[in-house]
C-alpha cells in the first residue's frame, strides 16, 4: 500500500523560538478557511506531589476564570463571537488549550492564551466556586463502573511514581487545597519556556510568527520548573484488585507496564495493542470517539465471538515516562468474570508462547498507517498532534512516526509480548457489581 | 489542484431512478473518504410489542451478505483499518465509515451490500443480541441515560414512539427472532428513502458511477411520508425521580416538547437554545449553575429536532444533595427568558456565533458528510450552507421572545433525575 504524501511529513512546519524560550510551531493548512491555535505547557498530574494531587487540572480550570484583561464573564464569549470553538485538557504529562475559529480571529485567540500564560487572576471566591464543580466532575466520574476501576487500577500498578493518582486528582485533596497552592502551581509551569505553542490553519507562517511575537514576546521566562524524579521500581508479582459496588455490569481490567514513547519497545507495543484489539492511532483529542477495527483482532475473537465479553479494548497511549498498557473487558450478560479473564490470559499466553504471525503484523501495520490518516483530517486534530508529540517526546517524533511503525518487525512485537505482557508485571482488576438495596 | 472550501461547498447530486439519492463533495486536505448513506426509516416505524427492533436490526445488518460471510467483511474492514459506523434513531438508519482514498471502491461496495443483502445469520443475531442486552443492563446502571430516557417517558408517555425507549428493553430484545428483523429489513431498508453522501479525495462523477453500479437492480417500496403523532402538551409539571443507590452525583434531565426540524421557526428556537444553554460554556444555565454557584460540572440545553416536535432538554450533573438548588436555578433561568426575553447582546453573539461557526461545522471530511446528509434529509438545498447565515439574520427580536415565551414554562416543565437518595449517603 502506498500512501500519497503521507500526512504526518508532508505539509513544512515553521518552528521558532522566541527569545523568551517559548516554542512557536506553524503549519499552514489552506483548505479550509480555519485557524487552530493549541497552546501546550509540561504541567500533568506526574507533576503533583501528595497532597497536591488534582492541582494541574484545577489550574486548567482556574485559567478559564478571567485574566488581569479578560473578565470571567467575557472568557468563554471572545472566540464564540467568531463561531469558534475552545476548550482545554489535562492529562498526565501535559495541560493543552485550544481554539479553532476564522482566521479573523486569530489574534483573539493568541490574545487569551498570551493572558492565560501571564495574568490568570486566580480570585479566592472563584477557587472556592471551582473547588466544587472540580469536585462534581470528579464524582460524575465516579458514576462510571469502568472509570472506576480504571482509577484503583491504576492506583495499584504503580508504587512510587506519580503517575498513580488519577488526573482529577484524590477526594480529600480537592478539599484541602487552597488557593495559594494553585497559584504557585500556576505560576511554577505557567511560563513561555515550558510551553509550545502551535498555530495550524489558513495563516500566514511568517505572519503568525510575528503576532505570536507581539502577544506573548513580553512575558518573561522564568525558572525550569522543578520536576519529580521517581523512577517506578519492577514489578514482581502480579497485583489485584476488586471492587464490589452496586451496579449491573462486570468489569475486568489487566494493565501492564507500557514503554515510554521514545523508548524503543513503543511501536511494537502499539503494533501488538492492533493485533490484541484494534488499531485506535495516537491522537488522545480524536481517536477513542469512534471504534477501532478489530473483529479479526485476537481478543475481540477470543472474547466477543465466544459470547464471553460484550466489548473489549486495549489503551496504549504515547506518555513522556513508562505508563500502562490497559486491556478492558466487559463480561456479556451472564458470565462469570473468573471465565472472561481466563478467556483473555489465554490468548495473551499463546501469542507469549507462539509468536505474532507475519500476516497480523501487516494487518496492525496498515490499520496504525490508515489511522493516522483519519485523526490528521482536520486543522484542529492536526494542530493537537503536533502539539501533544513536541510536548511528550519532543521534536520530529510526529514526523518520524509512520516510518517508525513500518519498520516494527513481527519478531520484535513477539519479544515486546513476551517481555511487557508477563504475568508477573499484571495488575488485575475486577468490577463486581451487587444488587442495588 | 481542487478549490478549497472557503467559498463553500459545491455538491453534485443525483438521483436514480430506484428514488436513491448520491451527492459527493470533493475536497483535498487528506487521501481519505467518507462514506455516509442513510435511510429515512429508524426506530419510529418499529411494531410497539417489538420496541428495540430497528436498533438490533443495526447490530447485525453488517454481519453477513448472500455474497460475504461476516469473517469476509471483517477481513475487508480490518485489512483496511475502517470501522462500520451503524447508528439507529427514531427516523433514521446510517451506516457510516471513513477509509483511505485507494479504499473507496472496496468499502462502497461492501456498504452497500450489508444494506442491500443482509442475510441476518442466526448465530450472529444470537450473539449481537447477547451485547445489546449488555448494553441495555449498562444503561440501567448509568445515571445519565435514566435521566434521558425517564424524561422521554414523561414528556411523550408510552404511547408516543419518541416515549419508547430507542434500544428497546431486554424482555423486547428477547423476542425479536430472525423472521422480524428480515421483515423489518425487507419493509424499510428501501433505495427510495436513502441517501448516500460521499466526501473526499475522489472524483465525483466517478463516485457516482460507482454508487449507480452498487445500487442498479435494487428496488423497493416508495416512499412514503413521515408521520408522527402530536405528542399531549401538560398541563401541569411532572416530575420523575429515580433511585439509584451507590451512585455519587445525581443526573437532572428537564425539558419541554417543541416543534420539528421542518417548522419555520426552527431558527429562532435554536437562537433561544444558544441563549439558554449552550453559549459560552452553556449559556445563561451554565453561568447561573457553574459559573455563580459552582455547583456542577456541566449544566447546558439541547435542541436537535427532527421530524416529529422534539424535545429542549436542559442537563445538569450534581450533587445529590444540590439537586433541588440546581431545580430552582434551572425554574429561574428558564422563567426569566421565558418572560423577558433575551437581552441584545445575548442575540447579537448568538447571531455572530451562529453564522460563524457554519465553517467549522465543514472542518472534516466526516463534519461535512453529516452537514449534506442533514441538508438531504430536511430539503434544505445543496447551497444550504450559503444560505444558512441569511436564514439566521432574518431572525428577528420578536421572533426569539415569541419562542421563548411559547415553550419556556417552569409550571409545564417535566423533570427525571436519576441518582442516589440525597440522604444516602453515597457521596463521601
Amino acid at each position: 500500500m502506498t500512501l500519497p504524501a503521507a500526512v504526518t511529513t508532508a505539509a513544512p512546519v515553521r518552528s521558532e523560538y522566541l527569545a523568551n524560550g517559548l516554542k512557536v510551531v506553524v503549519r499552514e493548512v489552506h483548505t479550509t478557511p480555519l485557524v487552530s491555535v493549541w497552546c501546550w505547557y509540561r504541567v500533568g498530574s506526574r507533576d503533583e506531589g501528595p497532597g497536591m494531587t488534582g492541582a494541574s487540572h484545577w489550574v486548567e480550570h482556574m485559567n478559564f476564570k478571567g485574566t488581569l484583561n479578560i473578565p470571567r464573564e467575557q472568557m468563554k464569549g471572545i472566540v464564540e463571537r467568531f463561531g469558534g470553538m475552545w476548550n482545554g485538557y489535562t492529562w498526565i504529562d501535559e495541560t493543552t488549550y485550544v481554539e479553532t475559529a476564522g482566521r479573523a480571529a486569530l489574534d483573539h485567540m493568541l490574545f487569551i492564551e498570551a493572558e492565560r500564560m501571564a495574568n490568570g487572576l486566580y480570585e479566592p471566591a472563584e477557587c472556592e466556586s471551582e473547588r466544587t464543580v472540580v469536585i462534581s466532575e470528579l464524582q460524575g466520574g465516579e458514576n462510571d463502573p469502568d472509570q472506576l476501576l480504571d482509577i484503583e487500577v491504576t492506583a495499584a500498578a504503580f508504587r512510587a511514581h506519580p503517575y498513580s493518582h488519577p488526573t482529577i486528582g484524590w477526594l480529600d485533596d480537592l478539599r484541602a487545597m487552597t488557593r495559594e497552592d494553585l497559584y504557585a502551581h500556576y505560576r511554577r509551569f505557567y511560563i513561555p519556556n515550558n510551553a509550545t505553542l502551535v498555530i495550524v490553519g489558513d495563516v500566514d507562517a511568517d505572519d503568525v510568527i510575528g503576532r505570536a511575537e507581539r502577544h506573548f514576546g513580553a512575558i518573561p521566562a522564568g525558572a525550569e520548573p522543578p520536576r519529580i524524579r521517581v523512577v517506578e521500581p519492577a514489578q514482581l508479582g502480579e497485583r489485584r484488585v476488586t471492587i464490589e459496588r452496586e451496579g449491573t455490569t462486570a468489569y475486568v481490567k489487566l494493565a501492564f507496564h507500557a514503554p515510554a514513547a521514545t523508548d524503543a519497545d513503543f511501536f511494537p507495543l502499539l503494533v501488538l495493542d492492533s493485533v490484541l484489539t484494534g488499531a485506535k492511532g495516537v491522537n488522545l483529542w480524536s481517536s477513542f470517539r469512534s471504534a477501532p477495527p478489530q473483529r479479526k483482532a485476537r481478543l475481540y475473537q477470543a472474547l466477543v465471538e465466544r459470547g464471553l465479553a460484550s466489548a473489549v479494548s486495549g489503551a496504549i497511549m504515547p506518555t513522556a515516562e513508562p505508563f500502562l498498557y490497559t486491556l478492558s473487558l466487559t463480561a456479556l450478560e451472564g458470565v462469570p468474570l473468573e471465565v472472561v479473564e481466563a478467556a483473555a490470559l489465554d490468548e495473551i499466553e499463546r501469542l507469549r508462547r507462539e509468536g505474532v504471525r507475519p500476516d497480523e503484523v501487516r494487518r496492525a501495520k496498515r490499520q496504525l498507517r490508515a489511522r493516522l490518516v483519519f485523526e490528521n483530517d482536520s486543522v484542529t486534530n492536526i494542530a493537537h498532534q503536533i502539539g501533544y508529540f513536541e510536548t511528550v517526546a519532543g521534536p520530529d517524533y510526529f514526523g518520524a512516526m509512520q516510518s517508525r511503525i513500518e519498520a516494527v518487525t513481527a519478531e520484535q512485537v513477539s519479544q515486546v509480548a513476551t517481555r511487557r505482557l508477563a504475568p508477573a508485571t499484571r495488575t488485575t482488576g475486577w468490577f463486581l457489581p451487587i444488587g442495588a438495596r | 489542484m481542487r478549490p478549497t472550501l472557503a467559498a463553500g461547498l459545491t455538491p453534485v447530486r443525483q438521483t436514480f431512478d430506484s428514488g436513491a439519492v448520491v451527492i459527493v463533495q470533493e475536497t483535498s486536505a487528506t487521501p481519505a473518504v467518507a462514506i455516509n448513506a442513510a435511510f429515512l426509516t429508524g426506530s419510529n416505524e418499529e411494531p410497539e410489542e417489538l420496541v428495540g427492533l430497528a436498533y438490533l436490526m443495526g447490530r447485525v445488518i453488517d454481519r453477513g451478505t448472500e455474497r460475504r460471510s461476516a469473517d469476509a467483511i471483517a477481513e475487508t474492514l480490518d485489512e483496511r483499518g475502517v470501522t462500520l459506523h451503524v447508528g439507529t434513531t427514531r427516523h433514521t438508519t446510517t451506516i457510516s465509515c471513513t477509509c483511505l482514498a485507494e479504499d473507496f471502491d472496496d468499502l462502497l461496495s461492501v456498504l452497500i451490500d450489508v444494506v442491500r443483502r443482509p442475510t441476518f445469520p442466526e448465530e450472529e443475531l444470537a450473539k449481537r443480541r447477547a451485547e445489546s442486552i449488555t448494553v441495555l443492563r449498562q444503561d440501567a446502571d448509568n445515571p445519565a441515560v435514566r435521566a434521558g430516557e425517564g424524561l422521554s417517558a414523561l414528556l411523550y408517555g408510552d404511547d408516543h414512539p419518541y416515549g419508547r425507549p430507542p434500544k428497546g428493553t431486554i424482555g423486547s430484545l428477547e423476542r425479536i427472532d430472525r423472521a422480524a428483523v428480515g421483515a423489518f429489513h425487507a419493509r424499510n431498508i428501501r433505495p427510495s428513502v436513502l441517501s448516500i453522501v460521499i466526501v473526499g479525495d475522489v472524483d465525483a462523477h466517478r463516485a457516482i458511477d460507482r454508487a449507480n453500479e452498487e445500487i442498479e437492480g435494487w428496488n423497493g417500496a416508495p416512499a412514503t411520508p413521515i408521520v408522527v403523532p402530536p405528542p399531549a402538551l401538560p398541563a401541569i409539571r411532572r416530575e420523575r425521580r429515580i433511585v439509584m443507590p451507590g451512585k455519587a452525583q445525581s443526573d437532572i434531565a428537564y425539558g419541554f416538547t417543541t416543534i420539528s426540524r421542518l417548522d419555520p421557526r426552527f431558527y429562532a428556537y435554536s437562537m433561544m437554545n444558544n441563549i439558554l444553554g449552550q453559549f459560552g460554556l452553556g449559556g445563561r444555565l451554565a453561568d447561573n449553575i457553574r459559573e455563580r454557584q459552582g455547583m456542577a460540572y456541566y449544566a447546558f440545553s439541547s435542541f436537535e429536532p427532527s421530524f416529529g416536535e422534539a424535545p429542549l432538554v436542559v442537563r445538569a450533573g450534581v450533587d445529590p444533595n444540590n439537586v433541588e438548588r440546581t431545580l430552582e436555578a434551572i425554574d429561574t433561568e428558564v422563567r426569566l427568558l421565558g418572560e423577558a426575553g433575551p437581552t441584545d447582546t445575548e442575540i447579537d453573539e448568538t447571531r455572530a456565533y451562529l453564522i460563524g461557526s457554519i465553517p467549522r461545522q465543514l472542518e472534516s471530511n466526516d463534519s461535512i458528510a453529516s452537514f449534506l446528509q442533514n441538508c438531504e434529509q430536511f430539503g434544505l438545498g445543496l447551497d444550504f450552507d450559503r444560505r444558512l447565515p441569511g436564514l439566521i439574520e432574518s431572525v428577528t427580536v420578536e421572533d426569539i421572545r415569541s419562542a421563548a415565551a411559547e415553550v419556556l414554562r417552569p409550571e409545564r416543565a417535566s423533570v427525571a433525575i436519576g441518582g442516589p437518595d440525597a440522604t444516602d449517603g453515597a457521596v463521601a
